[in-house]
């Protein structure tokens, strides 16, 4: 069948978003002054107010002195001296192990990795010091005030050192938060929120996004509440979950799959016109989605997950890293826990392959948009009676005029789908 | 990386390599082979935890060399450790400075090294060395102290093929014009050699036929363990479990 479409059918062309096109973060835009920042710029400016409001708090990394590798913390050493922003030697269980001591005295320490890739020798410190500290120490003593910022993720060249993705291995360990923003904005206010809260928090960065990704940041101090998920796009047909740099990706599949049918007929009898009105109706019902970025990976926020699977009775989760072990086993089994009776297929997950992040090969290790299109969660979502209904009526009326082959082929789209 | 040149390349994490050499050298130890391993990290790496404890427990056959640039990616030494000689790491375990620009110190040295190695034990031998570049694209030059007029005048003084040149020429060995022509001959050989060599590469690779999608798999674990991905989204894996 699919060749016998691929000899009738041609794609539409539809112009449909440019790649690179950014999504814009949902939250209310007040009346207060906003600048067009990206995303290293705007986390600049969240270190900026941090240091800024509280005088105990302190920023330190590999190189952060002359602004870091990546820019973020430009200009915090000269504008708040070299005691409280300064390059530390090369040494990522040294540097965390620091910053829990610091913040064991009630200071805040922003502690940066500089690549996500980088964090491993500090894990031992994140699991069995930090996550563990106020718990063993029965709330005497804790290490709130840290934050540890990594840029993560895919980048084009990485390589196997400088794409991980590792959430996985921190959403393992009660203690910690772990949160990913999605965009300069959402950063912003995440990374505030993250550095005030009165929990060690792993803050991944998307360094795709870096430079990439512009939007309307306001200026002023605001906090986005940690552990809230978003839902980004209003649907009815399918769930899709999400994080970071992978939403945009998402982002790109649902508007595949809502807009106008992908094929048109080069069949040139007239006849074939009668009926188009009939096959339009079906073309018309894309599918749509609906679009939630977690933001806090560790407490993710159940409700807002179950309740849009209620509803839609699909779910496809996205990431980057390997999908066994992932964390969208941890989704798809917490919802098939909650939602097992409003499912009406099983939890689709697309993400990386499970190898080492390849360089070469990156391209094809990549969830893609057409892997997340083709995913069997969204590529057919045939409960909705409206389908039915049309069909019903196209193929009575077929019928009864003499249906001719253009109605099995209208038929079998639908189904194809 | 090349096996039979006993070269195990480059490492993730800075710093990693050195309990690996240990490892090595302590299988050639065992095998009673008379062999070495040279475990290199740079100044900046020196800073990472995993460094000492490994070579001294067991009087290892291994070499650590520390090729100290001054800088650890964009943080001078300096700051980045209170003692800078990196040499005197060691503690217990001697140590050599060698003046890392100077071809004919290092040759000896690597080979009072290896006879120490053999004989006594663990030896580190710290390179001085000087790197003219910043280390990644997001570190300019200009990022370190190190001024253009500082790297022009390390480049006439201490560059290593420009003191083997002067040497050359105090002892009389060749004349000024002699050098000059035979670098620029070996310079055009070198170049045609190279450029070949890359045509050559990019000529077979773009007639080579696209990698089996089983490819993506391969050496994740041993060859042939059976890893398989198909479908539309490469989604669905299989793996034959031994």
């Amino acid at each position: 069948m699919a060749s016998l479409l691929g000899r009738f059918c041609r794609k539409l062309v539809v112009p449909g978003s440019a790649h690179g096109s950014r999504m814009i973060s949902t939250t209310a835009c007040d009346s207060e002054a906003v600048k067009s920042l990206n995303l290293y710029s705007a986390i600049n400016q969240a270190l900026h107010i941090a240091l800024e409001t509280d005088p105990r708090s302190y920023v330190f990394g590999e190189d952060v002195g002359f602004g870091g590798v990546f820019r973020c913390t430009t200009g915090l050493a000269e504008r708040f001296g070299k005691n409280r922003v300064f390059n530390t030697p090369l040494c990522e269980q040294g540097i965390v192990g620091f910053g829990i001591g610091l913040a064991a005295m009630g200071n805040r320490a922003v502690v940066e990795i500089q690549f996500a890739d980088y964090i491993y020798p500090a894990f031992d410190q994140i699991v069995n010091e930090a996550a563990k500290f106020r718990y063993r120490s029965g709330n005497q003593f804790n290490c709130g005030g840290l934050t540890i910022r990594a840029p993560y993720g895919a980048v084009g060249h990485g390589g196997h050192y400088h794409s991980q993705s590792p959430e996985a291995f921190f959403c393992h360990v009660p203690g910690i938060k772990v949160v990913i923003p999605r965009s300069p904005r959402e950063a912003k206010g995440l990374l505030l929120s993250s550095i005030r809260d009165p929990n060690p928090v792993v803050f991944f960065e998307p360094k795709w996004l870096y430079r990439q990704a512009v939007e309307e940041v306001p200026e002023h101090d605001y906090m986005i509440p940690l552990s809230q998920a978003e839902v980004i796009r209003e649907g009815n047909d399918i769930t899709l979950v999400g994080w970071g740099a992978q939403l945009t990706v998402m982002e790109q599949a649902c508007l595949d799959a809502e807009k106008v049918l992908d094929f048109i007929f080069q069949l040139k009898d007239n006849w074939f016109k009668v009926s188009n009105m009939g096959l339009e109706l079906i073309m018309q019902e894309g599918i749509s989605c609906e679009l939630i970025d977690l933001k806090t990976l560790l407490p993710w926020d159940k409700e807002t997950v179950e309740a849009s699977v209620k509803k839609t009775g699909r779910l496809l989760i996205s990431h980057e890293a390997p999908v066994t072990g992932g964390f969208g086993a941890e989704i798809s089994a917490t919802i098939l826990e909650r939602c097992f009776l409003k499912l009406e297929a099983p939890v689709s997950r697309v993400c990386g392959l499970d190898t080492p992040f390849p360089l070469v090969f990156e391209p094809f290790y990549m969830p893609t948009k057409n892997k997340a299109s083709s995913s069997s969660s969204l590529s057919s979502p045939l409960k909705k009676k409206r389908h039915y209904l049309i069909m019903g009526l196209h193929v009575w009326c077929r019928y009864w005029m003499q249906s001719s082959p253009l109605l099995i082929t209208s038929h079998s789209i639908c189904f194809f789908r | 990386i090349s096996d039979d040149s006993s070269f195990y390349g480059g490492h993730g994490i800075v710093g990693a390599q050195v309990p690996l050499g240990c490892g090595i050298a302590f299988a050639q130890k065992y095998a009673k082979e008379e062999a070495v391993t040279f475990a290199m990290y740079g100044d900046g790496a020196a800073n990472q935890g995993q460094l000492f404890e490994y070579i001294c427990l067991w009087d290892l056959p291994s070499i650590l060399v520390c090729e100290n640039n001054h800088y650890g990616m964009g943080t001078a030494d300096w700051r980045a450790a209170k003692s800078p000689s990196y040499y005197k790491r060691g503690d217990y375990v001697p140590g050599l400075k060698v003046d890392g620009m100077d071809a004919f110190a290092v040759k000896q040295a690597c080979k009072l090294a290896k006879e120490h190695a053999l004989k006594n034990g663990p030896i580190i031998l710290e390179m001085d060395t000087y790197r003219y570049h910043g280390h990644s694209m997001s570190d300019p030059v200009g990022a370190h102290t190190f001024t253009r007029d500082d790297i022009s005048g390390v480049r006439q003084e201490r560059d290593p093929i420009e003191r083997i040149k002067k040497l050359v020429l105090s002892h009389d060995l060749a004349t000024e014009k002699e050098l000059k022509d035979f670098f620029i001959n070996l310079n055009i050989d070198m170049e045609k050699e190279i450029r070949k060599e890359i045509d050559d590469a990019i000529a077979k690779a773009k007639d080579c036929p696209m990698p089996e999608p089983s490819e993506l798999f391969t050496n994740v674990y041993v060859k042939g363990f059976g890893t398989e991905s198909f479908g539309a989204d490469r989604k669905e894996v299989k793996a034959a479990l031994p």
